[in-house]
């Protein structure tokens, strides 16, 4: 039964990691109050050109690089569109998707000849397991042992890097300036502008971070959770971070927590398909697959507490006063 | 005050299809970059779709989706909502034309299946948008992020009703058993055999007819009804909407019914006119797609036939295009259809403030 | 920072703005001494905040110049006019309200990249402003849990963290309680002492008096007078604000005014912050007579507007109309009213009179879409409704007279003519009317004042808001003063004279009566 846990448990964190980059992503754009429903197309983008340069370059951190790159792109177009043009920010982040679900395939086709898809990835165009010291040695130890060896090593560095990256976007977002000005801009653009800020600016370096961390969630999917490209890999997970960024009231430590949990459901999905529970019978997947959402659609009602978002969000700035 | 003096070709005339330009530009390029000619591939495309009865054909039937998905989103943002879950939508609502046929098709003719199984899948789909459109008129939750949601729960409650309920026995895939053909829509060219013409076989259906008549149905809701006037109202100017005395809670509700309704109504070309059984991921991407469509259609019944008929050419053309050359996939269609969106949706203004500057300018000049 | 080397802290020279075809600002000329506080009063619309807007960086003008201290400077955004010494309190508080009051402070003055640092500097230097001038604040407060007076105070800080020489405040007392006001005053004063330069813009001629050294008056984008305070009284800046306007003609008889029709009662109402707009407005309207409602804009009259024509529901209180009681319990909404004949040509018809989007007959038939006339079973009945609009556009005089033209594409007065055409045709039995001439040309004017009349002559009640008091002269039959969201004086149109109405309109009118500011 522990051993059971832990398994799920380890499969959690390996299923909430690209949730949890790709919601950080999105609490940076949404905090300078550009919506952005467009992290599922970042990431796929990013999973793409990921897998398409490390199987080119044969280098993983050459893939994660073109990740970023492509993801970042998608994100100052949409931060064209909606900081420089004003245009409605859901049309553009539809456009986004849209855009890389068909061009993802379109070029996979060309460039690699498999049906859309990269060629798999092996050895250093992989992410791979970091295993911490003595792990093996430990692993027989009673609880611990399994703890540390099955549950905390055995990660690539990706999974790491997107726990570590929840206390730095705690720091960045309330302990610092640039902070202090994300935060500001989506939720009063006019005090920022009074102050002698450039609104745009700000909203500018927010998108980019966004996409930043859009690319590591792509990178992640592509080239550490699994050993290439396929269509449609994202599978919906930018709408789920999505889910858990509001569910998480676009606040840090509490989108982990929605991530961790969302991603548990997952994992226990998974574990529980086919089995029948004592008293309950077959529980069906899809009932907890569905979790994630229905309760972040309770939470928007207003049936379990209150979700309110930054005051200017989706809002366009318009400086003319009346 | 400026734009009084643009003249009216300029802003709905111009300015769109210099953003459509744009768009297909732009898609062009992606051709280029990937080695192919754009014109040859163009070529192909409108043969595909155009050159032969049974291309027509499928791109008619696809259109027909898309006629329905872009009315869908579009009546919404006529009343200022944003209706992203046309796709969960379109899915229950062909949940609930599956199941009338289902229950119905070895008991009832086709004359009263058909009426039963249309009004069933609007208001599935109905029903679908019902919960959206209720959260944001009566507890303010942004109904953009409610009905992607929406749009997922569709899809795992139609899992687990085709696997647990649903599937057919002996079949290892999650699809019901085939209909009595008491329950299927005619098809077009069985209707137009009597009558000595060959339109080539193709899966265009009845649902074409019902598509338009949505068509007629929209034109005439929303500019030649009280109810048309309340929902233009409430998407142009809601403080005006309640200087007028109208219910912006009320409105959102019911215009969402429409849509949801609406969008519901893919079911039918898919269960009914195609397919003929209860299956996974028939909506492939209608709903999305719908947004384009009302985007570049300009929330207008007929921009919205003739954008969905260019998108639906897309597709059937995008099939040809890879059957001939196969280095291409069909989902290049899908490229173009996000840049439309792109171009004509979140970048509109690009051009409409140098234009219309111009356009003052020389006015003033 | 009070080392003063110019006799003139801020100076300006032929500042000029237009926007579009409104010249908001005609070749502004002002001098503010250095340590003094400085008075701008005005009517509205008379371009006090345009101007100040340029002196913060939100405009730039069209012409003119800026100095500061005898330098002549150029401010192209607000970082520039913080940079010169610049701070600026807005009449709506530009903070971010679920922030600090520290948090607001520092922004964009944030000392680093890292907070922690600045906001420990910040924290003692906050401390000290604060003893310096008894502001008295919570530095770790949110925003959104002050009283608007402590906000205003936060307000006032982040100016003079960034070291402003210069305050400028814009209608700061608009949403202060008396005490708060007074707080206020006495901050300024002290901030005065210190060496800040304050320029006050307020339409509120006590406080002008009560803490100004110096006050000029702006009066339809001019500046028109400039005064030692000490040497001038109330009734000559009440006269110079008003100006002398060439008295408009209205033929009209005497009014024959009936039984009551419309009567309300105690009628509150507070705004979206919690701000009480509207405080026990009583009144009473007859058939037959025009009531107008005097004050400078945002003293309650459009909640008065919105509360009567059932926009907005009422906080407490009661209306009588049409044998019906309204009550906040028992509202009814502005399809109910119009049905109870009760017509309402609102203030600002593009906000809310018209669907500019529309064509004129489908906004000539705005609030009455339901009605029988223009509908069958299902459809409109499109050609009822063109051919009602054609006659109503030759009636009124529209041009040009198309139904089809889109509302946007006529020009104010013609827009206007559509609106009060629509609301007077259904033969109300009272029109409430707001700003029927606003940014309507001269002769269409006449022609909408004899209409008013007209249908006062028919026997109709009708309640009048109106921010031109010579309008409000000119039709008026009785005359009611609105001041911070109460009534505070009513006067016959025979009694009532531009002074008299315009110090009660700044509520310097009878000491001891009505609302104190």
């Amino acid at each position: 039964m522990f051993e059971t846990l832990i398994l799920i448990l380890d499969a959690t964190l390996r299923v909430s990691t690209p949730l949890i980059l790709a919601a950080l992503a999105g609490l940076f754009s949404e905090r300078s109050g550009i919506v952005d429903i467009g992290l599922e197309g970042k990431m796929l983008a990013g999973a793409f050109a990921a897998a398409a340069a490390a199987a080119v370059f044969g280098s993983a951190w050459i893939g994660l690089l073109f990740a970023i790159a492509a993801s970042v792109s998608l994100a100052l177009i949409h931060g064209f569109a909606c900081i420089t043009h004003r245009g409605d920010h859901i049309v553009s982040g539809v456009a986004i998707n849209t855009i890389v679900a068909g061009l993802t395939v379109t070029l996979g086709l060309d460039w690699f000849d498999q049906g859309g898809q990269t060629p798999s990835l092996t050895g250093d165009a992989r992410f791979t397991p970091i295993t911490f010291p003595f792990a093996d040695q430990l692993a027989d130890v009673p609880v611990i042992g399994l703890i540390y060896s099955e549950l905390l090593s055995g990660h690539n560095i990706l999974v790491y890097l997107a726990f570590a990256m929840v206390p730095l976007t705690y720091w960045i977002v309330f302990k610092t300036r640039f902070g202090l000005r994300l935060r500001a801009v989506g939720e009063n653009p006019h005090a920022v502008d009074t102050a002698g800020i450039s609104v745009a600016l700000v909203r500018y370096r927010a998108v980019i971070i966004c996409g930043i961390l859009c690319g590591l969630a792509g990178a992640y999917l592509s080239t550490a959770h699994n050993a290439g490209f396929l269509k449609d890999m994202s599978a919906g997970k930018g709408y789920m971070a999505l889910a858990a960024l509001i569910f998480g009231k676009w606040r840090p430590i509490p989108v982990l927590c929605a991530c961790l949990l969302f991603g548990f459901l997952d994992a226990l999905a998974v574990r529980l398909q086919g089995v029948s529970l004592p008293g309950i019978g077959e529980v069906p997947v899809q009932a907890i697959e569905v979790l994630p959402y229905v309760l972040t659609v309770l939470l928007l009602a207003g049936f379990i507490g209150k979700a309110v978002g930054p005051k200017a969000i989706g809002k366009p700035y318009v400086k003319e006063r009346a | 005050m400026s734009q009084a003096k643009v003249p009216a070709w300029v802003s709905v005339g111009l300015i769109p299809l210099l953003n459509i330009l744009l768009a297909f530009l732009v898609s062009g390029l992606v051709f280029l970059a990937i080695g192919e000619d754009p014109i040859e591939a163009a070529g192909y495309l409108v043969y595909g779709a155009f050159g032969y009865d049974e291309g027509i054909g499928y791109t008619l039937y696809y259109a027909t989706n898309l006629i329905f998905t872009g009315l869908a989103v579009s009546v919404a943002f006529k009343a200022g909502l944003f209706n992203i879950g046309g796709e969960g939508q379109a899915y229950i609502g062909g949940l609930g034309v599956g199941l009338l046929c289902l229950w119905f098709d070895s008991s009832l003719p086709l004359l009263v299946i058909a009426p039963l199984a249309i009004i069933g899948g609007a208001l599935f789909g109905a029903a679908w948008a019902y919960i959206p459109a209720y959260l944001q008129a009566r507890r303010g939750s942004h109904i953009v992020i409610t009905t992607i949601m929406f749009n997922f729960i569709a899809s795992s409650l139609m899992v687990y009703l085709m696997v647990n309920w649903l599937k057919a026995e002996g079949v290892m895939s999650p699809i019901s058993r085939t209909f009595e053909e008491s329950a299927w829509l005619p098809y077009m060219h069985d209707i137009f055999a009597p009558f000595g013409f060959d339109i080539g076989d193709s899966p265009l259906n009845l649902a074409f007819v019902l598509a338009l008549l949505c068509c007629v149905f929209y034109w005439a809701l929303v500019w030649h009804t009280r109810w048309g006037y309340q929902l233009r109202t409430v998407g142009t100017n809601p403080t005006a909407a309640q200087y007028a005395g109208i219910d912006n809670a009320k409105v959102t509700i019911w215009v969402m019914l429409i849509s949801g309704g609406l969008a519901g109504l893919v079911g039918v070309n898919e269960i009914m006119g195609v397919n003929h059984n209860l299956l996974l991921n028939f909506t492939a991407g209608y709903g999305f797609a719908g947004i384009a469509v009302a985007l570049m259609g300009r929330n207008h019944p007929i921009g919205i036939v003739l954008a969905a008929m260019l998108f639906g050419a897309l597709y059937q053309g995008g099939a040809e295009l890879s059957f001939e050359i196969p280095t291409i996939t069909p989902e290049i269609v899908v490229v173009i259809q996000g840049l439309v969106i792109l171009f004509s949706g979140a970048l509109e203004n690009m051009f409409k403030g140098k234009i219309e500057g111009l356009f003052l300018r020389k006015a003033a000049a | 920072m009070t080392q003063q080397t110019h006799p003139y802290s801020i100076e300006l020279e032929g500042i000029s703005k237009r926007f579009g075809t409104v010249q908001a600002n005609k070749n502004i000329d002002l001098q503010v001494p250095a340590g003094t506080i400085h008075g701008i009063i005005g009517e509205n619309g008379a371009g006090k905040s345009t101007l100040m807007s340029i002196i913060y960086g939100f405009y730039e003008a069209d012409s003119g110049s800026i100095s500061i201290d005898g330098q002549q400077v150029s401010i192209r955004n607000s970082q520039d006019a913080i940079n010169v010494g610049i701070g600026m309190v807005h009449q709506h508080f530009m903070l971010v309200e679920n922030f600090s009051v520290l948090e607001n402070v520092i922004l964009g003055a944030e000392g680093g990249a890292v907070l922690k640092q600045g906001m420990d500097a910040a924290r003692e230097e906050l401390k000290r402003l604060e003893q310096e001038y008894s502001l008295d604040i919570d530095v770790d407060a949110i925003v959104e849990d002050l009283p608007v007076g402590l906000q205003q105070r936060v307000e006032i800080l982040k100016a003079l963290y960034r070291g402003a020489k210069i305050l400028i405040l814009d209608e700061p007392t608009g949403v202060l309680t008396p005490q708060e006001a007074d707080h206020l005053f006495r901050i300024l004063k002290s901030l005065k002492e210190q060496g800040v330069t304050v320029i006050l813009i307020t339409h509120k001629l006590r406080e002008i008096l009560a803490s100004t050294d110096n006050v000029s008056v702006m009066r339809q984008g001019e500046m028109v007078a400039h005064r030692e305070t000490s040497k001038t009284d109330k009734e000559e800046l009440a006269e110079l604000m008003v100006g002398k306007k060439v008295r408009l003609k209205v033929n009209k008889d005497e009014a024959k005014p009936e039984q009551t029709v419309l009567s309300a009662k105690d009628l509150s109402f507070f705004d979206g912050q919690g701000v009480e707009r509207l405080k026990k407005v009583s009144l009473d309207l007859k058939a037959g007579e025009i009531l107008g409602i005097a004050g400078v804009s945002g003293n309650g009259q459009s909640e008065l507007l919105n509360v009567l024509s059932g926009i907005t529901p009422m906080a407490s209180g009661e209306i009588q109309f049409a044998g019906q009681t309204i009550t906040a319990n028992a509202p009814k909404n502005a399809a109910q009213m119009r049905d109870l004949k009760m017509a309402h040509v609102p203030e600002d018809r593009h906000k809310m009179g018209l669907v500019t989007g529309f064509e004129a007959y489908e906004a000539a038939v705005l609030g009455y879409h339901d009605s029988e006339a223009y509908n069958g079973s299902v459809l409109m009945k499109r050609s009822a409704m063109l051919e009602e609009c054609n006659e109503r556009m030759a009636a009124w005089d529209v041009r040009p007279p198309n139904p089809h033209l889109k509302t946007a594409n006529f020009s104010g007065g013609n827009q206007q003519k559509i609106v009060i055409a629509r609301e007077v045709e259904q033969n109300p039995n009272v029109l409430l009317i707001g700003q029927p001439t606003r940014g309507v040309d001269i002769g269409a004017i006449e022609n909408i004042h004899e209409q008013i009349v007209k249908l006062r002559d028919a026997g109709k009640a009708i309640l009048l808001v109106s921010v031109e008091l010579d309008e409000i002269m000119a039709l008026s039959d009785r005359i009611i003063v609105m001041f911070d969201g109460a009534v505070v004086g009513e006067v016959s149109a025979n009694e009532a004279d531009e002074r008299t109405l315009g110090l009660m309109m700044a509520n310097a009118w009878n000491e001891g009566q009505g609302a104190q500011a």
